[in-house]
């Protein structure tokens, strides 16, 4: 599907949060990388939200409230202490941390507080042990320009990091409480962002200048991408949790698909004549008799277990729900996701998938007869204990009224393959109050000055300096600093006098290309690489034969670049047998050497290539090669 | 600073700008510093920090604070919205159920919270208390009074007194259980008083506090709370005692007895342990399970009420250094009895061993305990612990400490002689001294 994005007046905003690399969490002198191995103590806790004074109802609060469960909390004593436990107070926010966030927020032309305020903001489904995130405000404004546009930085925040989910059980959930308290930066744009690849790039931007501090986490988990998007006639929605940058686009992508499929429903809705009444009066049914001898495993498994089989008709829905505008995104899954969110429900089907899942033709006539559903209708079925089954229903009736009204504004969790799942209602106002553990953080404008003194050239010019100092292309130097592997790119230059070109391939472009065949590169220590470099240097190896050598130790990582040479046999060659092995060439295509000393010493080259490729280096043999036929006279050189 | 303060935490050239703008806390202000405008809501000033700086609430919810230079403007926007205090469902009123009375005596076991002001409202009728822990009311038919409104650290042996008149006035009301809500920094002193005041009571007297403020999601105060309502209800045994988290774990809750509990560390929920002697009981999946045979039986009519307490008592850690003046300072100005704390098995210095008889010999009384605080003191092993002995110095085998100036100060309040005391120290009354001295045992968690 072709989506002209202006047209459809896309908007989004982007939160991007990176862990930063500090030396110890936000609150407590636990370290931030994540070790195993510790002795592990598990506790239960159950969380409960001080009422507010106002008796404001907050949506997000009922949901989680409704779903009050006991929580296992996994603690790691290698990285958890009594703060992350929340039995003892936070110590001193963290210095390192503030440093980072501050010199990010001057690299995006921030406006710094002058004094931090640290806050707990209200979260109870567990994943901080204190029923509330520790997050501060540090700057205010600024901008990044992508491609020319202006992004305007709305707030860049300081938080913790939360516990991460291991189980979910229907009452009960574990946490592991290694990764809570890791120093977050939070940076939210402004909600300009019009396309899918421009949010991609805006993302991309602001992950470059993080990583400009020097101290932000790589890796999988250490960045995570929230989102708001919104298109005209839609709604707002929140999207939690993208981890990869390159899926940013597909997510967006497939929101607006979603939202637009949202509306197209509404109005075959309204063309249909359904009305909110229609809805709202269907009574749900106990369907269970019809039930009783299915084939269906999960409705036979909850009927045997004392549970009951409910149902609701949906009147002229028929057909709407099965209807998919991707995969993936249909008003049945819409359904399936409220009703599992707000009730865990397992098994719940509608008539456009059946017969199917077990649930015979039959089922399906005595069902739809049951319900009195006629051609246009549908009906949705759950199975399980009546209560549950019952609320289940009663979220299905309140998110088809909704269905009425297009786009429910709702807070939604991204999937791996793009796809967004309903999590729970949009929170009202952020519960935020003081942490009075903490006291204010002053940022003295002395402070502010030394910071700007000493503010890291951002990523872009760190190429520029590069690709000027050592005569690299920018992509190359690009590379480089992706793969962060630009001090050790300098040193081996400065230590071993190879050639940065060489030096700079060998790090960037033979490591990113072998990783892509499969290799584990990152097993090889950079150690070595500063050895084969070396090595090079000293016309001991020649430069081809980096590759193979980098492959070996890839797949031997506890091995050394010597063994390598020898199990490539790859070991230094004496010269004078080269020169002895020319001469036997030379003789042997005489004649073509006399008629066409080019096409002989091609053919030659070839010869001596079969035998020394790797060991002699390749623009050292032609030399030799044109030195022997021509004589004294060389001839032109061969590349490097 | 004054309650009610309008400008509260401001102080200085600060407030005088605020009081200059007509400006209070709550209001909605825009705040105009160095080019630039804020706009939020105004936030109390914390009072220790700097105070060059205005704090506002930012619409996103989160604070900032404004250095106030010279060029500092603020403009009020609108006034403050006052709080519409929603009240609570009233709860449903279950028959059958024991009644409970929860005594509050300071702090805040349940409140509220205004997230505009970060404001902290505490419970202060039982509705309020039933509105914000529900699962009380399944519990218990229950009724909720203020009787102090102080900190733990202010506590004094006249307030135990008045925390005893009040338990037996309502002991003698026919109530169930009387739940008392006690800051844990003293709550096992006034748990040891109440002790000796209520021996052998009809119905529990439970103490219970938080280790986490009751304005937080993650507080023990409901958990606690549950639990001790459980127990003053429905207990087989009528004890003074304490009940809080076991460890860290918000599933099991230990019962400790009055005068053999002692807080233990800082900040964790399991900050109270039984010492010298294991909880009486625990608290699990909302059933008690009993771990001693040596209990007050529910219903008991051998109660005694015996209330009294003297300010004329004294506890003294020793201290390597401490020298004699100190005893005679305390003696010059009226005590009448000193508890030590001393070393290991029971020693102080031997310098200090002539003026402790000295003032034994003028009718002070010296009790011997351990700053160990596990173990039992016994003083017959070395020469410095013979030589106490001979000086006066009664042993106090296994009894805390702090359970031994309370039992002194209750002692003094009602002996006529030296010798009187003396014979009441070791004479046991609620379970504080004696008994077997058993092998350290985790309390262990099975997953």
């Amino acid at each position: 599907m072709k989506i002209d994005y202006r047209e459809i007046g896309l908007r989004v905003g982007l939160e991007i949060h990176r862990q930063l690399d500090t030396k110890h969490k936000l609150f407590c002198e636990c370290p931030t990388e994540l070790i195993e191995g510790g002795r592990e103590i598990r506790f239960v806790r159950w969380l409960r939200e001080a009422q507010s004074e106002l008796g404001e109802v907050d949506p997000a609060a009922i949901f989680e409230a409704r779903k009050r469960r006991k929580i296992v909390y996994h603690a790691d004593t290698l990285n958890t202490c009594l703060v992350e436990m929340d039995e003892e107070p936070p110590h001193d926010l963290n210095r390192e941390a503030v440093e980072v966030g501050l010199t990010a927020a001057l690299l995006m032309n921030a406006r710094p507080v002058d004094e931090i305020h640290v806050m707990r903001k209200i979260v109870i489904d567990g994943s901080n042990t204190t029923g509330f995130q520790r997050t501060c405000v540090i700057a205010l404004g600024g901008e990044i320009v992508v491609d020319g546009k202006k992004i305007p930085i709305q707030t860049i925040t300081i938080e913790e990091d939360a516990a991460r989910i291991i189980e979910r059980k229907p009452h009960e959930i574990h946490y592991d409480l290694r990764r809570l308290g890791i120093p977050l930066i939070e940076v939210s744009t402004a909600p300009v962002i019009n396309s899918p690849k421009e949010a991609y790039r805006v993302a991309y931007a602001i992950g470059r200048l993080l990583r400009a501090t020097g101290k932000v986490k790589r890796g999988i988990g250490t960045v995570r991408q929230d989102l708001n998007i919104s298109i005209k006639g839609g709604a707002l929605i929140e999207i939690k949790g993208v981890q990869e940058l390159d899926l940013l686009p597909k997510v967006v992508e497939l929101e607006v698909i979603r939202q637009l499929h949202l509306l197209k429903i509404r109005d075959e809705l309204k063309k249909r004549g359904v009305t909110e009444q229609m809805i709202s009066t269907e009574p749900i049914k106990d369907v269970t008799e019809i039930f009783k001898e299915t084939r269906s495993k999960i409705l036979r498994r909850k009927i045997k277990s004392g549970g009951r089989v409910l149902a609701l008709r949906l009147r002229r829905f028929g057909g709407l729900l099965g209807l998919e505008a991707a995969p993936g995104i249909r008003l049945g899954a819409e359904f399936a996701g409220r009703a599992r969110a707000w009730s865990e429900v397992e098994g719940i089907f509608h008539t456009d998938e059946l017969p199917g899942y077990g649930i015979s033709e039959d089922e399906v006539r005595r069902l739809k007869e049951f319900m009195e559903a006629g051609e246009l209708d549908a009906v949705v079925l759950v199975a399980d204990e009546r209560s549950r089954a019952e609320d289940a229903l009663q979220q299905v009736k309140e998110r088809a009224i909704e269905a009425l009204r297009g786009v429910p504004s709702e807070t939604r969790a991204a999937r791996p393959d793009g796809t967004t799942i309903y999590l729970r209602p949009r929170p009202g106002a952020a519960r935020m109050y003081p942490e009075t553990d903490i006291p204010p953080y002053p940022i003295s404008r002395e402070y502010l000055e030394e910071l700007k003194r000493r503010l890291p050239p951002t990523l872009d010019e760190v190429a520029e300096n590069l690709s000027r100092r050592y005569g690299l292309s920018k992509q190359i130097a690009n590379e480089l600093i992706d793969l962060e592997k630009v001090e050790l790119f300098e040193r081996i230059v400065s230590e071993t006098g190879v050639k940065p070109r060489i030096a700079a391939s060998i790090l960037a472009e033979h490591l990113k290309s072998l990783k892509r065949e499969g290799f584990k590169v990152e097993l090889v220590r950079d150690s070595d690489l500063f050895e084969i470099s070396r090595l090079i240097a000293e016309g001991e190896v020649a430069k081809e034969a980096a590759p193979e050598i980098i492959k070996w130790l890839s797949e031997n990582p506890e091995k050394s670049v010597r063994d390598a040479l020898d199990a490539l046999n790859l070991r230094p060659v004496d010269m004078g047998e080269v020169e002895r092995k020319i001469d036997e060439l030379v003789e042997r295509y005489e004649a073509m050497v006399k008629e066409n000393p080019r096409k002989a010493s091609s053919i030659i080259m070839g010869e001596l290539m079969k035998v020394y490729r790797g060991r002699v280096d390749g623009g050292k043999l032609y030399q030799m090669v044109k030195e022997r036929i021509h004589g004294q006279r060389g001839g032109d050189r061969g590349a490097d | 600073m004054a309650i009610g303060d309008r400008l509260q935490g401001y102080s200085g050239r600060v407030r005088r700008l605020l009081e200059e703008s007509r400006v209070e806390v709550g209001d909605e202000v825009e705040v105009e510093a160095r080019g630039e405008t804020y706009r939020g809501i105004l936030m109390a000033r914390y009072e220790l920090a700097d105070p060059n700086y205005i704090v506002i609430k930012l619409s996103n919810g989160y604070n900032i604070g404004i250095r106030v230079e010279d060029e500092v403007r603020v403009k009020k926007i609108a006034s403050a919205k006052k709080p519409r205090f929603v009240p609570p469902p009233k709860p449903k009123f279950r028959e059958g159920l024991p009644r409970v009375t929860i005594m509050s005596t300071g702090g805040t076991i349940a409140s509220r919270i205004d997230y505009r002001t970060g404001g902290v409202r505490p419970a202060l009728t039982a509705e309020d208390l039933l509105s914000i822990v529900p699962e009380l009311s399944d519990i218990a038919e229950i009724d909720a009074k203020i009787l102090f409104s102080i900190f733990s650290e202010d506590m004094t042996p006249e307030l135990w007194n008045r925390m005893a008149m009040e338990v037996d006035r309502l002991i003698k009301s026919g109530v169930d259980g009387v739940v008392i809500a006690h800051g844990t920094d003293t709550m096992g002193y006034s748990a040891a008083a109440l002790s000796f005041a209520l021996q052998k009571p009809p119905i529990p007297i439970v103490f219970v506090g938080a280790q986490r403020s009751s304005d937080r999601p993650s507080s023990d105060a409901a958990t606690n709370l549950i639990a001790a309502t459980r127990v003053a209800g429905h207990a087989p045994f009528a004890e003074v005692c304490v009940v809080m988290h076991a460890w860290h774990s918000d599933d099991l809750l230990a019962v400790h007895r009055g005068t053999r509990v002692r807080k233990l560390h800082t900040s964790s929920r399991d900050a109270f342990r039984s010492v010298n002697s294991p909880p009486i009981a625990y608290v699990k999946d909302g059933k008690i399970e009993l771990n001693s045979e040596d209990l007050n039986k529910r219903g008991s009519d051998e109660y005694r009420f015996e209330p009294g307490f003297s300010s004329k008592a004294a506890l003294v850690k020793f201290y390597p250094g401490m020298g004699a003046d100190i005893l005679e300072f305390l003696v010059e100005r009226g005590v009448r009895g000193i508890i030590l704390e001393g070393t290991g098995l029971g020693h102080v210095s031997t310098r200090i061993i002539p003026t402790v008889k000295r003032l034994h010999d003028d009718g002070i009384f010296f009790g011997m305990t351990s700053q160990c605080i596990f173990g039992r003191v016994n003083m017959r092993v070395y020469d410095t612990g013979r030589d106490l002995l001979k000086a006066g110095v009664i042993a106090l085998d296994d009894m805390l400490p702090e359970t031994a100036y309370v039992k002194l100060s209750w002692c003094l309040a009602r002996a006529k002689s030296l010798e009187e005391v003396e014979e009441l120290m070791l004479n046991p009354i609620a379970g504080e001294v004696g008994g077997r001295s058993m092998p350290s045992m985790e309390v262990r968690f099975r997953q």
